[in-house]
């Protein structure tokens, strides 16, 4: 259809679409973020996205997939380290983030012919965004949402109480390898819009915003899809005008609508 | 007698080399109603999360019988201040159809709540609705880890009541962990002595003159259990005090506190 083609020719309608895309899936892994408090574990595995990259050039792979594979490493470590209890959690996460950021940008420091824009994976490019960027997006969000559907019972259960789960039949360990699993894969297609140094705001504010308003858990991450998508429309619209980097605008978009959802309700209380 | 529901046999698990619960043989039928009681430390909810497979064995074995549903009502719902959820939705969570989540929360008496938050309950309020969720599962096997917990003495006795009834209604299995030994005492069939090993064990009566329970919980504790079990028919009053009463009194008299922690 020449119609839809005409709009995937531009550059700012292709990546309102694909920030909308990883909206959709930012809203609900944003809610288990907030209610399994993932946050600096969420930092930590985008983080090493940059890692990733550099090993996408090494192995000479397509960069979501170098990204996925990295992030899935990390994870598994991650949930091996934190069984030892050595280190206390945030220790370790703030040990692991900082290091693979790092290690990353060493490590592309050390490829001269490879040309990044460094700031645009670090804070998000509109102009970054490919035809085949969408196709990883929407291919991506319609994996994580099947899953959640097929696994929302489960998930929320050990989310709530994982022994009672556990107890209950729910093979709470393997759920939660498949939510880092699906953590990589949004990172993984976030890093185009947000950049890999925001990913966690996108997760954790819209979530964090529709907590305010929610009773029960669906109605959260519904609310925490529609304020992604405020935040992605609001950030993407003013980098265009103000020619703003598309990452801090839409983290911007994304607190301010928090600022105005707590002032709201809050007043409303009063 | 039938065929066991659970059976452990020489259970034993270990940290770090250090023996937490040492061989332990146990077997829980239909209509019975353990109680294990014990010091801190004692190995008790490592005993019961064995029995619930939520705990790895070190040595000995834990049978259940085939097809086993088990209820299990932990210690606490700690709910993450971030998640929203309403006592409806934790209900439906078990997979349990509507109707039987409703009927199951007025059978432990909140089912007026059934729009609250979880967030908004009492301690007591809470432990009636973990209890209604184990209870919605139709269990064979209903474990309890100190079900009473954060909950006033007059809600104490009705749930020791209430759980009772409850094994009555379903013909199902009890075994719990419990502190509160009175209570405790005339709530059950059976009482297990832990300390790491089975001190001992045996019905209420017995166990109170059972050297190793002195021993355990002292001469003052075991004499004034001794003492409670000669009036089987006495109740607590709201002051945890022991009252002398007739059956029929102190049935009344416990009807009127069933309300009193609303």
């Amino acid at each position: 259809m020449p119609t839809i083609d005409a709009v995937l020719d531009d550059f700012f309608w292709r990546a309102l679409i694909g920030g909308l895309g990883v909206a959709l899936v930012a809203g609900p892994l944003g809610c288990f973020v907030v209610w399994r408090r993932m946050a600096y574990f969420g930092d930590t595995l985008a983080h090493s996205a940059l890692l990733g990259i550099a090993l996408s050039f090494l192995i000479s792979v397509p960069l979501n997939v170098g990204v996925i594979i990295i992030c899935v490493v990390l994870a598994m470590a991650l949930v091996m380290f934190s069984r030892t209890q050595a280190l206390a959690t945030d220790t370790l996460l703030g040990i692991l983030a900082h290091s693979a950021l790092a290690i990353g940008l060493v490590t592309l420091s050390f490829m001269p012919d490879v040309r990044m824009d460094l700031t645009g994976l670090l804070f998000g490019d509109l102009l970054a965004m490919s035809r085949n960027d969408l196709l990883w997006i929407y291919g991506g969000a319609a994996l994580i949402l099947i899953l959640l559907a097929m696994l929302w019972r489960g998930l929320l259960m050990s989310t709530i109480h994982e022994e009672l789960a556990r107890v209950e039949g729910i093979a709470v360990e393997r759920l939660r390898l498949v939510l880092m699993l699906m953590f990589s894969l949004v990172i993984a297609v976030a890093m185009k819009i947000v950049g890999v140094l925001l990913i966690t705001a996108l997760l954790i504010i819209p979530a964090a915003t529709a907590r305010r308003l929610a009773h029960n858990p669906e109605i959260m991450v519904a609310m925490a899809v529609v304020f992604g998508f405020v935040a992605v429309t609001g950030g993407l619209s003013l980098s265009w005008h103000l020619d703003t980097p598309a990452g801090p605008s839409v983290v911007v978009t994304a607190f301010a609508t928090f600022l105005l959802v707590y002032g709201a309700a809050g007043k409303a209380r009063a | 007698m039938t065929d066991p529901l659970v059976t452990l046999d020489n259970l034993t698990v270990r940290f770090d080399e250090r023996p937490v619960v040492d061989r332990v043989n146990l077997s829980v039928h239909r209509g019975d109603i353990i109680t294990v009681i014990g010091p801190n430390g004692a190995g008790k909810t490592t005993l019961i999360k064995a029995i619930l497979g939520i705990q790895k064995v070190s040595d000995g074995k834990v049978s259940l019988r085939k097809n086993l549903v088990i209820g299990y009502v932990p210690q606490h719902l700690t709910l993450e201040a971030t998640l929203p959820l309403s006592v409806k939705r934790f209900m439906l969570l078990s997979g349990m159809p509507p109707t039987e989540c409703e009927s199951a929360l007025a059978r432990t008496g909140v089912g007026q709540l059934l729009d609250a938050s979880v967030h908004h309950l009492s301690g007591g309020e809470k432990q009636r609705l973990l209890l209604a969720r184990a209870l919605a599962r139709k269990p064979d096997l209903l474990v309890l880890d100190e079900p009473a917990q954060g909950v006033d003495i007059n809600g104490q006795a009705s749930l020791y009541d209430l759980i009772r009834q409850l094994r009555d209604d379903l013909n199902c299995g009890v075994i719990m962990i419990s502190h509160d030994l009175h209570l405790v005492m005339a709530a059950t069939d059976k009482v297990i002595c832990l300390n790491q090993h089975v001190c001992c064990s045996g019905s209420p009566a017995d166990i109170s003159h059972d050297p190793a329970f002195i021993e355990t919980f002292g001469q003052p504790v075991a004499e004034s259990l001794a003492v409670y079990h000669h009036h089987h028919n006495h109740r607590h009053d709201l002051h945890g005090d022991v009252v002398a009463a007739g059956p029929q009194r102190a049935h009344t008299g416990h009807e009127g506190c069933d309300h009193a922690h609303h």
